[in-house]
């Protein structure tokens, strides 16, 4: 079966081997070479040839930053833009959801029709109203101007609506029959089944928030209040060579996703293949 | 659990499922409803759609950000049919999408059909394919710049290795896109394999097994029998990648900013500049309408196919 059948000698692995492991190798190598680049003295970046492995374990990159940059400040906005927008879609994404799949009410497929068709407008066109909007109610360089567009989105209120019309219906009947409210029966029968589809979710927006570029970007221009991925894009442009410095703060932007992938691969990739867009 | 949309599930949506005993919602059913659904619709319609409504009269403005703004008609859209920035940021766009699209897909599909091998390793190779996923565009482009860095950078040394010449790489008006695709490719195939892993899982063994009793070779099942099998998710796939690679704007942020000499300068990166750098609002959101047409003919085309195939996708 692994072997194809044209090789009329036994090959005692599999051929594809030959194709999978110099492609897994160029896609990890760089991750690898930057953790262990920022570890580097630069006198082992600036020569020829680089050394892969360090001669010595030096952590100057990570005390650069610490003096050098507010990354803590920066980890610290990441993290509450990130907690927001996460906690913000698992509440406001599932009660929508719900709503729209098993509720009964006026005006329902008008607002879901509306909510759904915003899928399809790219978040290029929001920057400049969204941008306008945010400097009349003077949300510009506040935590605000990144955390509300990631409150809901209509993709996460789209997800969860197809999740819960996939459950069978005898649940919550059985649940009003107990003499649940509507939303009694929203929080103790459904949402407990729907954790597969929550942990989704969550890391997409996990991954949505930590990863953005464009909203912090437009919003934000005190240094303070920057986002580690706002914080590492301009730093870049006053640090060119520095790449020490640099990839450690490479290191502190992806290591927490890295770690969180390496942990829970197969939620990551179920999510994976409903988020394609990136970059 | 993999989550998969169907595209008819978009045109669907709005059709009333059947609810039932209960006829009419009451106005008490109706507080409840809007009770779960309001908040969030209102986020997204205050967050989409009116945003959307107003770039559209933004894109009939000389709008400078700071002072009252003008209306001028439909003349940035006259002013954008003749801008040569625009149609070289266009064309910078197309050179990206004719590289990024094919090799993705491709690459995608040939990666996928060696991973659903049942080989050893079969989980490692797959993590390392997989992992480059969750590294963002900031950290991407930064550890870009120090790969292809003229000097020091790896690629580089591997040429000086091989006795080949230097390149200068994201500083070459010719190499600069040629590498971005590179990037991108290393940081998003893995959307391309996985949904070709899933679309491969779905084949059913029996069609391929009667394929195999009739006296077909491997080849020959995977050209008449897979393949034709693989059609729709490669149209979606296609379709998704080319949205993508019109939007591309972050990795080009965290590269070249559109240097050297614009040659990267892509449709997106264009309309930030015009809007946050020279302030031209109105002038930026016209462009920005250009790219939501196109996005939009890319996305009712998916829909329509999804409807025509009735093909699980997304």
């Amino acid at each position: 079966m692994a072997v194809t059948r044209a090789t009329k000698y036994k090959v005692p692995f599999s051929l594809w081997h030959f194709l999978l492991a110099p492609t897994a190798l160029v896609f990890v190598i760089p991750l690898v070479w930057m953790i262990l680049t920022s570890f580097m003295p630069d006198t082992d970046i600036n020569r020829f040839p680089p050394r892969f492995w360090p001669s010595t374990f030096s952590v100057g990159g990570y005390s650069g930053l610490w003096t050098d940059s507010h990354i803590v400040l920066w980890f610290r906005n990441t993290l509450i833009v990130s907690t927001a927008g996460v906690l913000g879609h698992l509440a406001l994404c599932s009660l929508a959801g719900y709503g729209f799949a098993r509720l009964k009410f006026y005006g329902r497929n008008m607002g879901f029709f509306l909510m759904v068709g915003t899928i399809m407008v790219p978040t290029q066109l929001l920057m400049i109203p969204t941008f306008i909007l945010f400097s009349k109610f003077g949300a510009i360089n506040t935590m605000a101007a990144p955390i509300i567009p990631w409150l809901t989105s209509a993709f996460g209120v789209f997800m969860m609506r197809q999740f819960f019309l996939s459950l069978p219906r005898d649940l919550e009947d059985a649940g009003r029959l107990d003499g649940c409210s509507q939303f009694g029966v929203f929080w103790h029968i459904i949402l407990p089944l729907a954790k597969p589809a929550l942990a989704t979710l969550a890391i997409f927006t996990l991954l949505g928030t930590w990863n953005d570029l464009i909203w912090p970007l437009i919003s934000i221009s005190d240094e303070k209040l920057y986002t580690l991925q706002l914080g590492l894009a301009n730093f870049q442009g006053t640090r060119r060579t520095q790449w020490q410095l640099l990839m450690a703060g490479n290191v502190v932007a992806t290591l927490p996703l890295l770690v969180a992938f390496l942990a829970a691969q197969k939620q990551f990739v179920a999510t994976m293949t409903f988020s394609g867009m990136k970059g | 659990m993999a989550i998969t949309f169907s595209t008819g599930d978009l045109a669907q949506a709005t059709k009333t499922s059947r609810q039932g005993k209960e006829a009419r919602p009451t106005l008490r059913s109706t507080l409840t409803g809007w009770a779960f659904c309001g908040p969030a619709t209102l986020v997204i319609l205050g967050l989409s759609v009116f945003p959307a409504g107003w770039a559209f009269v933004l894109s009939l403005q000389k709008n400078d950000l700071i002072t009252p703004s003008v209306n001028v008609g439909f003349s940035n859209y006259q002013t954008l049919a003749q801008d040569p920035d625009m149609f070289a940021a266009a064309w910078h766009t197309l050179f990206y999408a004719l590289m990024y699209v094919p090799t993705s897909v491709l690459g995608g599909l040939l990666l996928a059909i060696a991973l659903n091998r049942p080989i050893r390793f079969q989980w490692f190779y797959r993590t390392c394919i997989f992992v480059p996923f969750v590294a963002s565009a900031a950290a991407t482009g930064i550890l870009a710049n120090f790969v292809f860095d003229e000097k020091f950078g790896a690629a580089n040394n591997l040429l000086r290795l091989l006795h080949l010449p230097q390149q200068g790489f994201l500083t070459d008006t010719h190499q600069a896109m040629m590498v971005i695709v590179i990037i991108s490719l290393w940081g998003s195939i893995g959307f391309c394999v996985l949904t070709y892993l899933a679309a491969l899982q779905d084949i059913s063994q029996d069609i391929v097994d009667a394929a195999l009793v009739d006296g077909a070779n491997k080849w020959q099942v995977f050209r008449h029998v897979t393949l034709p099998e693989l059609g729709p998710v490669t149209v979606f796939t296609t379709v998704w990648q080319m949205i993508a690679a019109i939007q591309l704007f972050d990795l080009v942020f965290t590269t070249t900013k559109g240097q050297p000499l614009n040659s990267t300068v892509t449709l997106v990166f264009y309309l930030y500049r015009m809007a946050f750098m020279e302030f031209k609002a109105g002038y930026a959101s016209a462009i920005a309408y250009v790219i939501f047409a196109i996005t939009m003919v890319l996305t009712l085309f998916m829909v329509w196919y999804g409807k025509k195939t009735k093909v699980e996708a997304f």
